[in-house]
């Protein structure tokens, strides 16, 4: 009988070939980079303004609904950028397995630990605790 | 999984040019921006514990060495932002000949190099 896949049997059967999340992976690093165009600059010069700021006015800023709002946008969206971006590099240059797949681990729980302290500082602040 | 068979690319024997080292360095301005993001938790964290934990911020980020640590931030979030929307343009299939990959190339060094002085300009 004809074998229409044209992968090998031993690669099947050591489980190798695609884990069919390229395609999500990919689109959603250029997802997340057109949004972060915009919130970027928009953070660039929010810092600019609040260069030097003391603590009284750097809060009433962050109390407003806009800026809160694009911070958690900018904070949601950088981490999630910035995960699926160092995932690639560290698939890269890492080539023992266990390694690579600890260290990509790890980068996700790190993004999302440090993408929730950062939203929880922001909403402090815009909620005045 | 061992493997001795050579592997491409040897990088060493190619001359750098433009095309390369700008690749090249989108990767590591997003690995340096990436670790920035820590400074970013730093300044929100400190605004949200109060009075004092700013000011302790503000001292922090006052240093010289802060300052150089920024102004390399700063340049390295404008080359991503330019050189990233020159990735889309490729992504949609627009700007792949030489020429174009080139002249491309300089316009985000130059709009890198005009964008980071504006801002410290106006900081």
């Amino acid at each position: 009988m004809m074998n229409m896949n044209l992968r090998s049997d031993l690669g099947r059967v050591r489980g190798l070939g695609s884990a069919k999340g390229g395609t999500h992976h990919w689109w959603m690093q250029r997802l997340t980079a057109v949004a972060l165009v915009p919130l970027c600059l928009w953070f660039v010069a929010a810092v600019v303004y609040l260069a030097g700021a003391d603590y009284t006015s750097a809060a009433a800023w962050m109390r407003s609904p806009w800026h809160a709002a694009l911070l958690l946008a900018l904070i949601v969206t950088l981490f999630y950028h910035a995960q699926l971006g160092i995932q690639v590099v560290l698939e890269d240059y890492i080539h023992v397995e266990w390694v690579k797949v600890t260290a990509v681990v790890a980068l996700r729980f790190a993004a999302i630990l440090l993408g929730l302290m950062a939203a929880l500082a922001v909403l402090r602040v815009y909620l005045g605790a | 999984m061992a493997q001795s068979r050579p592997l491409s690319p040897h990088l060493q024997v190619y001359r750098p040019q433009l095309t390369s080292v700008l690749s090249i360095t989108h990767r590591v301005t997003g690995v340096f921006l990436s670790l920035g993001t820590l400074l970013l938790v730093c300044w929100l964290v400190s605004l949200a514990a109060g009075p004092d934990a700013y000011a302790r911020a503000h001292v922090f980020f006052a240093g010289w060495l802060m300052r150089v640590l920024l102004f390399a931030w700063s340049a390295s979030l404008f080359y991503h932002l330019c050189n990233g929307i020159r990735h889309l343009f490729w992504d949609a299939g627009c700007g792949f000949d030489i020429p174009t990959v080139y002249a491309s190339g300089y316009a985000v060094l130059i709009a890198t190099a005009v964008l980071t002085l504006a801002t410290w300009i106006a900081a």
